[in-house]
């Protein structure tokens, strides 16, 4: 099923050599029969070059070998699109045309996906004449005609304190037909920067990807830089990692459990979940000065170490925390009000979540088994292991209780981390050598939202030449679309918070 | 019902008494940047070399420019003469550009509040429209923050609303995106006569982790006529209401 793909384990750096250079009908027969035969896409991206485009296809395997596999081809100005066969493949296609200029031949749904300028000299693929390209959020959009049928604008301007996005609905009376998602907003070049680094403003920017993503982008970040400096982070550097990692989930999830209760009118929990998201955050404060992790993770280890205090106040913080938190949590469960607005609302089938990729709790909500703590582990999660939780009922409320059963996971984590940190071998091994040459490097980690892939490729100097970024939001606003359909508009924001995807991620 | 109101009696009021008591900060919270250029050797520029962002200036006095910083303290650790560090005071906003700029030996001037007709008319009640610009989302997470039962900003008449037309300014966040330039200006456009513009953050101050991007516009300063320019990266809650209620003159 591997079809002459390089296999490797997460945070392997490898010679780019290494990297098998297929004919075109090979490569993408081949990753049509890899998703066939249950592989998923984690990464799908093109390297400019003269003529047109190499593409690399990342992939997990599956069942849990923990397996990942990479190939390549060499393609023109076009390639054939496999989305009518792969739909987790339409934004991949289409963000390869957009930064490397090459079209997915009969791609069913051909639009800009960022509105970003391409990276490599040349006219965009779309243009004014058939529906913009640069102008942010001009395109053509889908639309149903007919009688009583009408179409909501919303965006990219928003009603709260949220990132810009536009978002189109085809409405019969209240019920929604179709929802069309714009984004591209808060694109500002993370990816095009990253050419030609690292330097010293890089590990910022992997802070900044997503900020309430800060730990889990900024991890995936140091393995790469770690396995392709040959390096390695001190065991205790590891735990504290991970317990960041999870008290980014708590305050994450925390949030939005109280978004969610907000949104169908219950004010309680949503009153204690906005102030117990802030604890877990004043704890990631307590590690390093930021409640968004800024400057806790460092290639080689921390910026700051966990000393005993520090870990013995987290201790005492989470006792009182949990049970507050499990007191607001457990009145959604037994409001029939508030279940009322969460059970059958906001559906999306399991075989649509598998076949758009979906990833992280809003997969696990519609019974898909994959978390990359457990399939593809990393860092403390390869000693310490995290039970993975699903539902099977695909809506609100699934989303919703896969969630809370993932928070009581992760407070365990915590607790059993910090009450035995490993002691000796400092917290930072020295880093900022050469990067290895002609090197390929991934890393994986398993964010609050879901599946985190980082790809490096460096020339002959050991600059990057590429650094592929995906976000798990990039797998999941098509779910939130699809989850839409035949709901009540009204219904809009709380199925959004029940995903709660990341523009920033997305438009990087 | 009965649920609800037990679990509210158990976990009480909590509503924090800030701006009446001081509001304890993490020990590692980096604030207020403590500069004292006597201590630098002849020659030093550890720390200037030390900021790829260009926030600190060694050329005469030694400086450190608030807007540009992300506070990530890596100048501090660099200086082998303990020049620079950051206090843990979050009272940072102010209301010109140049007033972010921290100079060794002198004291730091936080913002002051509107006058006139302007504090007459926003003083009691301040209704801002929040635009997110291009950034990464922390600092429109720390000023959500802000409507939590924790700080309860409607108590000091202040809150954020969904339409620019009930606004009396816009509260901008992120480096303003080429893609969101159009709609920051035209958010602008609608918000009625006289307004106020504040801006959040690096980024919407100076471009933030994205300065020089070419696909943003180092920030709302130059765009738009700003009022308060609340530095951090992103700014901590305290910061951002702090200068808030500064601008409305209820710290003085």
């Amino acid at each position: 099923m591997s079809f002459g793909m390089k296999t490797f384990y997460n945070g392997a750096s490898f010679a780019r050599s290494e990297i098998p250079l297929l004919d075109n009908d090979t490569f993408f027969q081949g990753v049509v029969d890899s998703i066939r035969g249950g592989w998923r896409v984690c990464s799908y991206c093109g390297v400019p070059t003269a003529g047109g485009a190499t593409l690399y296809c990342i992939m997990s395997s599956r069942g849990s070998s923990g397996v990942l596999g990479i190939a390549s081809t060499l393609v023109g100005k076009t390639f054939p699109s496999l989305t009518r066969i792969s739909p987790q493949l339409h934004l991949f296609e289409r963000e390869i045309a957009e930064q490397c200029l090459v079209r997915p031949e009969g791609h069913p749904w051909f639009k800009p996906v960022r509105f970003q300028k391409p990276l490599c000299d040349g006219e965009g693929v779309w243009h004014d004449s058939d529906g913009g390209g640069l102008l942010a959020g001009v395109m053509d959009y889908y639309r149903v005609e007919g009688d009583e049928v009408h179409e909501v604008a919303v965006g990219p301007v928003h009603a709260g304190i949220i990132e810009p996005g536009h978002f189109r609905f085809q409405c019969h009376g209240e019920e929604v037909f179709h929802l069309e998602i714009a984004l591209g907003f808060q694109h500002r070049g993370i990816e095009r920067t990253l050419i030609g680094g690292p330097s010293p403003r890089t590990m910022h920017l992997m802070e900044t990807i997503a900020g309430d993503t800060t730990i889990a982008h900024g991890q995936a970040y140091c393995i790469n830089m770690e396995s392709l400096e040959g390096i390695y982070a001190p065991p205790r550097a590891e735990a504290v990692r991970g317990i960041a990692l999870e008290l980014e989930r708590l305050a994450n999830h925390t949030g939005d459990l109280g978004a969610i209760a907000g949104d169908v009118g219950y004010l309680p929990t949503a009153s204690f979940c906005g102030r117990i998201r802030g604890d877990f955050l004043n704890m990631t404060a307590l590690l390093c000065g930021s409640r968004f992790g800024r400057g806790l993770l460092r290639p080689g280890g921390l910026g700051y170490d966990c000393d005993q205090d520090i870990a013995d106040e987290i201790l005492k913080r989470l006792e009182n925390v949990r049970v507050d938190l499990a007191g607001a949590v457990a009145l959604l469960w037994s409001t029939q009000s508030v279940m009322a607005r969460l059970e059958g609302v906001g559906q999306l089938k399991e075989t649509d979540a598998r076949e758009i990729g979906l990833v992280g709790p809003a997969a696990r909500a519609c019974g898909l088994n994959r978390d990359v703590r457990r399939d593809h582990p990393f860092g403390i999660f390869r000693m310490s292991q995290i039970p993975v939780i699903t539902a099977t009922s695909c809506d609100v409320y699934a989303r919703a209780m896969v969630r809370w059963l993932e928070i009581e996971r992760s407070l365990d984590f915590i607790v059993e981390q910090l009450s035995h940190l490993p002691r000796g071998g400092g917290y930072r091994n020295q880093s900022g050598g050469k990067l290895s040459a002609n090197s390929c490097a991934v890393a994986l980690t398993e964010g609050w939202r879901g599946e985190i892939c980082h790809l490096a490729l460096t020339d002959d100097a050991g600059h990057f030449e590429c650094y592929k970024i995906t976000d798990p939001s990039f797998h999941n606003w098509t779910g939130l679309a699809l989850a839409l359909r035949n709901q009540q508009i009204s219904d809009f924001p709380l199925c959004n918070k029940s995903f709660n995807l990341s523009y920033c991620g997305f438009d990087l | 019902m009965i649920k609800a109101i037990l679990e509210r009696y158990r976990q009480g009021h909590r509503t924090m008494a800030y701006p009446d008591a001081p509001l304890p900060l993490p020990p590692r919270f980096r604030g207020l940047p403590q500069l004292d250029g006597g201590r630098c050797a002849g020659g030093c520029k550890a720390c200037v070399e030390a900021c790829p962002y260009g926030a600190i200036s060694a050329e005469g006095q030694l400086t450190l420019d608030m807007g540009k910083c992300l506070f990530c303290g890596d100048c501090s650790r660099a200086c082998p003469n303990d020049a620079v560090s950051f206090s843990n005071d979050a009272v940072l906003a102010s209301r010109s550009r140049e007033g972010l700029i921290v100079e060794s030996g002198k004291e730091f001037q936080p913002a002051s509040g509107l006058e006139g007709e302007l504090l007459r008319l926003f003083g009691r009640s301040l209704k801002l429209r929040e635009v997110s610009a291009g950034g990464c989302n922390a600092c429109e997470a720390d000023t959500n923050v802000l409507s939590t039962i924790g700080w309860d900003l409607g108590r000091f008449g202040i809150q954020f609303v969904a339409s620019p037309r009930h606004a009396d300014g816009l509260f901008v966040t992120g480096p303003v995106s080429e893609n969101m330039r159009l709609a920051l200006l035209d958010t602008y456009a609608a918000v009625p006569e006289p307004k106020l513009v504040i801006v959040a953050g690096a980024c919407a101050i100076n471009g933030g982790p994205f300065k020089d991007h070419a696909e943003v516009h180092n920030g709302a300063d130059g765009l738009l006529p700003v009022d308060l320019y609340i530095p951090g990266c992103p700014p901590a809650p305290l910061t951002i209401l702090d200068g808030l209620l500064r601008l409305v003159k209820k710290i003085h």
